[in-house]
């Protein structure tokens, strides 16, 4: 038989934190038979051996905050055959899209002594604003879980399988309490989606959203609920602009308070 | 005249975006630049108006490498600013959170990102075709500082379970004393590493370099500390910023950190090992000492085998704490917001990590402030390159761009974290 070429899998980083593509190094049992199953031929952090395109599949971590990277992207689209973009930053503009809710010159000038040098953009946006996206991971970081679902649904020719229902789904499932009903503690749980395994309420804490909205999320309904037991305007705004404040449903519903 | 460039569009195995440029004229270094262009984030900025509350959880996304440093210089910083006073089996599960991170920062770092460089290797996949036992060895050394992450954070990446004031819940007794068989072999795995480590080939290179680093009087210090240096500094939390400058400098391009009127310093674990090789238990300085690594040690190239002994350290000191775990009953303390300013550091895997913020009478942040251990290094990174590339001219390029390259990784650097206050250079190859 003839021996097929693996597929080649390339890492690329734009504005983020690293957590993401560290999920990749965190897969410790399944490292090495991942490096196996597919040739990770371009990934600045683990290696300086670096090939050339294209490439079969690209994960791209990170948002788009410079007008280079707004180039880059598309170099990398051209390049790759399937692009999936890992984690918050990558599809929702991530922590650094609160820069869309304020004035970026005045940002820049808190932050450095000469604003004049630095060269961004006044938005962080997501990835899908710029060019066509094949796969999208959630959450801030992504589960690393998920993440080895994709590429092993992508070596075999399917579609990964991901939820697509809310954190409230997988709360029940594993039987925690409640924290909002029993609790009376704000969750995004009710309107965000489910990836991580319910993980705050796990720990007697609300879901603060980092996994982004789910399909279709009633965020109104969850504000009203939370504005009648009481909870401040401003709250319910800071709520909705967390890690994915950018993501359009959580960015209307903080709009609205926001007045 | 004759001229050689030295150029490395992109370093690879560091975390975030930098390249380096050295410019040799006539056989003399004209110029080094480390080049970043990581693009800013505004941490400083958009913390303003949040609640202290949220600041660990905020401030853990500069760096998916060493969140657990972020949330403890915070949370430190939040109950500085709020006069909270945590009971000791807070600080305690805190330390062992810490020790995880540690343990899988320098396992990656050590036998992922460094070793190969020393072994000439591309990486640590390739390494792993001639080296499987020790790469194997050390994916499961990494593992485990994330389980301890995993069971006390609920995640490796960010975790969750960080608080101002303490923990939402306090893991169980006997989940923890689960991990005591897997960090006893880690302990002796990473103590036959040493011997290991120092057997590699080490560049001939040292430098007269200041030291700066927590210490704790009773133990080698993590969470937090004072801040002691080799030439003499000793200082209080809210002292730091008297200590330390932020220079504009004119070639690089970027913000340094330099002591006040003396110039560039040192952090991370060769600073912490030669400012408290006596707080190391008895059989680590011995295995050290062995091993022929003894304070003062002044080849950077050798953090390598220090990160091996803090390895070491963090293993039996998680044991340590494990075995000695009573789970905080209340989990958190109560905080109530007050106008204040507050100050917080921890020795993060790669350095001092130092937060400050200014909170309003509801508990706003109205100024923060963060001076991450890579930032405070650069300066240090590019005189080491200087004197590093001056007697090796006539190398030929390509050994010795591999060589610098592994001169800054010596200090493991976390560009993203250092972003925040760097002015950019985006211009790059490629
Ligand atoms: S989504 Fe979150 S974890 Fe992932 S890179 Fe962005 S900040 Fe880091
Ligand atoms: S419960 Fe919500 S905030 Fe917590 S990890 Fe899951 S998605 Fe993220």
């Amino acid at each position: 038989m003839a021996k097929t070429r693996k597929p080649t899998l390339a890492v690329w980083k734009f504005a983020s934190c690293d957590g993401c593509q560290l999920s990749l190094l965190d897969c410790e049992d399944e490292l090495l038979e991942v490096a196996a199953a597919v040739d990770i031929v371009n990934f600045v952090e683990a290696s300086r051996a670096v090939a050339k395109g294209p490439y079969d599949i690209s994960l791209v971590e990170g948002s788009i905050t410079t007008p280079h990277d707004a180039e880059r992207i598309h170099r990398v689209r051209r390049s790759s055959k399937l692009l999936v973009t890992i984690g918050a930053c990558a599809t929702a503009g991530g922590i650094q899209a609160l820069r869309n809710f304020g004035n970026v010159k005045e940002y820049t000038s808190i932050v450095y002594a000469s604003p004049q040098y630095i060269e961004t953009l006044s938005k962080s946006t997501p990835i899908s604003d710029h060019v066509f996206v094949d796969f999208e991971l959630r959450g801030c970081p992504i589960n690393k879980y998920q993440l080895l679902e994709v590429l092993g649904a992508l070596v075999h020719g399917r579609r990964p399988v991901t939820p697509s229902y809310g954190v409230c789904v997988e709360c029940k499932r594993r039987g925690h309490v409640c924290v909002a009903v029993a609790g009376g503690t704000p969750c995004l749980g009710p309107v965000t989606n489910a990836g991580c395994g319910a993980l705050c309420p796990g720990f007697t804490r609300g879901c603060y959203g980092c996994f982004g909205p789910k399909p279709m999320p009633n965020t109104s309904a969850l504000a009203n609920y939370w504005s009648a037991g009481g909870m401040k305007r401003l709250d319910v705004v800071r709520a909705f602009r967390g890690f994915n404040a950018s993501a359009e449903a959580f960015r209307r519903e903080s709009e609205l308070h926001d007045t | 005249m004759t001229r050689k460039d030295i150029t490395v569009a992109y370093l690879a195995r560091v975390e975030g975006e930098g390249g380096l440029s050295i410019k040799i004229r006539d056989g003399a270094v004209a110029e080094v630049k480390l080049r970043i262009f990581e693009p800013p984030r505004f941490f400083e900025a958009f913390l303003r108006g949040r609640t202290f509350a949220e600041a660990p959880d905020i401030t853990a996304r500069i760096c998916g490498i060493c969140p657990v440093a972020y949330q403890t210089s915070a949370v430190n910083a939040m109950e500085h600013a709020l006069s909270v006073q945590v009971p000791p089996e807070i600080t305690a599960l805190r330390r062992l959170l810490f020790c995880g991170e540690w343990i899988e920062s320098h396992a990656l770092h050590v036998f992922f990102l460094h070793a190969p460089d020393f072994l000439g290797y591309e990486d640590a996949i390739r390494m792993a075709a001639d080296h499987g036992e020790v790469v194997q060895r050390a994916l499961r050394m990494k593992k485990l500082g994330n389980e301890i992450m995993r069971i006390i954070g609920g995640r490796e990446v960010h975790p969750v379970n960080f608080r101002v004031g303490g923990f939402y819940k306090a893991p169980a007794r006997r989940d923890l004393a689960a991990l005591a068989p897997e960090l006893e072999w880690a302990y002796g795995c990473a103590v036959d590493a040493i011997p290991w480590a120092a057997g590699l080939t080490f560049p001939d290179f040292e430098q007269p370099y200041e030291f700066v680093a927590l210490r704790n009087p009773d133990r080698y210090a993590i969470e937090n500390g004072r801040l002691v240096s080799s030439r003499g500094i000793d200082a209080a939390v809210n002292d730091y910023l008297q200590w330390f400058n932020e220079e504009h400098v004119e070639h690089s391009n970027a913000l340094h950190s330099v002591v006040s009127g003396r110039g560039p310093y040192h952090v991370g674990p060769l600073a912490r090992f030669n400012l408290s090789f006596d707080q190391l238990p008895s059989p680590l300085q011995d295995a050290a000492r062995a091993a022929g690594l003894v304070p003062p040690c002044l080849n950077p190239f050798k953090s390598l085998v220090v990160r091996v002994v803090e390895l070491a350290y963090a293993c039996g000191e998680a044991l340590r704490l494990i075995r000695d775990y009573c789970p905080p009953d209340p989990p958190a303390v109560d905080c109530r917001p007050r106008g204040s300013t507050g100050h917080g550091w921890s020795e993060a895997p790669r350095g001092v990590l130092y937060h400050r913020y200014r909170l309003d009478d509801t508990g706003h942040i109205q100024d923060a402030k963060i001076v991450p251990p890579t930032a405070q290094n650069l300066r240090m990174m590019e005189a080491d390159l200087r004197a590093f590339v001056a007697p090796r001219v006539d190398m030929p390029v390509d050994r010795l761009t591999w060589e610098c390259e592994q001169a800054v990784r010596n200090y493991d650097p976390c560009i993203s974290c250092a972003t925040h206050f760097l002015k950019l250079d985006i211009q790059r190859e490629g």
